[in-house]
């Protein structure tokens, strides 16, 4: 334990490159997931309304959504993101660092937590939008107060799991530039063979994805009252 | 106050057009608790569709209140739907919210300021004997309290009119009978004219003043409830008054009877078949308790003097019989 600790106190990757690794892993997850949820919940709550069965059915709108999400879920996530390098570039100006990053991590979750809200929202059972309904509540307000309120826990439930899969796909951007955990383990644990700082990223990975799912966990089991 | 004038709906499907409702002509007036009965497929949801104006009929009218609600916009229509409640089967309450929000519901869609909410949300719960709950959510309540909180929403903006789809269905008897209090209470207290949609004989018998039988869209029977019941051999009255199964070795042709206590006692429908003679026999007999009077009815076998015979005879006792097949009398098998 002694010998473990003086190596990891003197291994100077850890002690000057970790702390901002992680910073740039927290950035780039923090402001993908953001973005994620920004767009991916009107996605879910749009893909479920043009639903034949859904509130406002719209069935050139559902199909031409359902193949978009279909496709960008179908591609394995490191090949999406070598494609939209272009693309990162038009819109951040480089495709290198966190920063550039965000692009391809949130084209890369949107289509997956936009399907999980869906099947959340789709949960709502029939009886209580047709309640809504009958009191003379608008689309508007039935989606807002009966759709994404009855179906919260569950739409965060689909958040938290959105956010692990980001902080796994933040160490595949890594690879390719974008920094981070997932660099310091590939370039300094893995190419120049250094198990310690293997190890640490993958340690403070765990320890980032246990604290996103407890928290969530925690506030999904707060807003649920079934 | 509510007026169903010629009212049909088709729907399209893939083995041709579906018709749900086949010309439904029907008024209910204010105060007036309305019972719908007919088997499942008979068009009773629908109908209560057409009325809420979540279904648009394919032709004919639907006035509530005054209102005529056929080929009005989206948005009149979701003005015109608060002087309606609506009570569900399965109550469909919001489980993220508190029951007293749960009620504020339909007074936040109608736009009543904060401060009058919460009063009249109050006054509902205590309306419903439910005061002391309004912190609950609604997993913390049993079935007959939940329904009595679906009760309060659909009374929430003080409608004209009160629809129940089948309110007791999930419910047990005890809690059936209470919520059916209930209903009955709020139509003598608030004057409220209520629609209610069910396929069980008990709640009719229990709550209603009129009653209308659907079959395959069209109406079967209607009329206020002593009055369709005590007519011998109407449909209405094997349906709500239904007897005990017949003995397997019952013959094709039965005498039925049907009589108001108040009209002939029981005792006397009995002495007037005795008075027949020893060959002639009560298969199976039933009296119910309905809109505030008893209701009887009799199935008669005369083996050797034949059904032609008694019928006169009983007609002659001051009773109104007749002949009938043994599978169309309404035991509780088929009711």
């Amino acid at each position: 334990m002694e010998g473990f600790w003086s190596e990891l106190t003197s291994n100077r990757v850890v002690t000057e490159m970790l702390p901002a690794a992680t910073l740039e892993t927290l950035q780039m997850v923090g402001l993908s997931a953001l973005v994620t949820l920004v767009v991916g919940l009107p996605l879910g709550l749009l893909l479920r309304s043009v639903a034949p069965d859904g509130l406002t059915p719209n069935r050139p709108v559902s199909a031409v959504l359902g193949v978009v999400v279909n496709v960008l879920r179908a591609l394995p996530f490191i090949i999406l993101a070598v494609a939209l390098i272009p693309v990162t570039r038009a819109i951040v100006g480089t495709s290198l660092g966190w920063e550039a990053a965000v692009v391809p991590l949130s084209i890369g979750t949107i289509p997956f937590f936009a399907r999980l809200v869906e099947t959340a929202v789709r949960d709502v059972a029939a009886g209580k939008v047709e309640a809504a309904r009958v009191m003379g509540s608008t689309t508007a307000k039935v989606v807002s107060q009966v759709l994404v309120r009855e179906a919260l826990p569950s739409i965060v439930a689909a958040f938290t799991i959105t956010v692990i899969s980001l902080i796994g796909f933040s160490a595949m951007v890594g690879a390719i530039g974008a920094g981070g955990l997932g660099f310091l383990a590939i370039s300094y644990g893995f190419q120049r063979f250094d198990p310690t700082v293997l190890y640490t990223s993958v340690v403070v990975i765990v320890v980032l994805v246990t604290v996103v799912q407890v928290v969530g966990d925690a506030l999904a089991r707060r807003l649920d009252h079934r | 106050m509510i007026e169903l004038s010629a009212l049909r709906k088709v729907y399209p499907s893939a083995d041709g057009p579906v018709v749900a409702l086949d010309g439904i002509d029907l008024s209910v007036g204010r105060g007036v608790v309305h019972g719908v009965v007919g088997r499942s497929g008979a068009g009773k949801s629908t109908l209560i569709r057409c009325l809420t104006g979540l279904e648009q009929p394919t032709s004919g009218t639907v006035t509530v209140d005054g209102t005529t609600l056929t080929g009005l916009s989206e948005k009149r229509l979701r003005t015109a739907r608060r002087a309606m409640g609506m009570v569900f089967q399965h109550v469909n309450l919001l489980d993220s919210r508190t029951i007293a929000a749960n009620v504020a519901f339909p007074l936040e869609v109608a736009g009543v300021p904060r401060d009058r909410r919460r009063e009249r949300v109050a006054e509902l719960l205590d309306l419903v004997g439910l005061g002391h709950r309004a912190g609950a959510y609604p997993a913390q309540l049993s079935g007959g309290q939940k329904q009595r909180v679906g009760i309060a929403r659909a009374l929430a903006t003080e409608p004209a009119v009160l629809l129940c789809d089948e309110p007791t269905s999930a419910l047990d008897g005890e809690t059936t009978r209470q919520i059916l209090g209930l209903v009955r209470d709020l139509r003598d207290r608030l004057g409220i004219t209520v629609v209610v949609i069910t396929h069980e004989p008990s709640v009719v018998r229990e709550v209603c003043d009129e009653v209308t039988l659907l079959e395959h869209g069209r109406v079967v029977q209607s009329g206020p409830l002593t009055e369709v019941v005590t007519a011998t051999g109407s449909p209405l009255s094997r349906a709500l008054v239904p007897v005990p199964d017949l003995p397997p070795e019952a013959r094709r042709d039965l005498v039925e009877v049907t009589y108001a206590t108040d009209d002939v006692a029981t005792r006397d429908a009995f002495a007037a078949v005795a008075a027949l003679g020893e060959d002639v026999e009560v298969l199976s007999a039933t009296v119910e308790p309905l809109a505030g009077r008893r209701v009887g009815r009799l199935l008669i076998d005369a083996p050797r003097s034949g059904t032609d015979a008694v019928v006169a005879r009983l007609r002659a006792a001051g009773l109104d019989p007749v002949v009938t097949g043994r599978e169309a009398v309404g035991t509780e098998e088929v009711a």
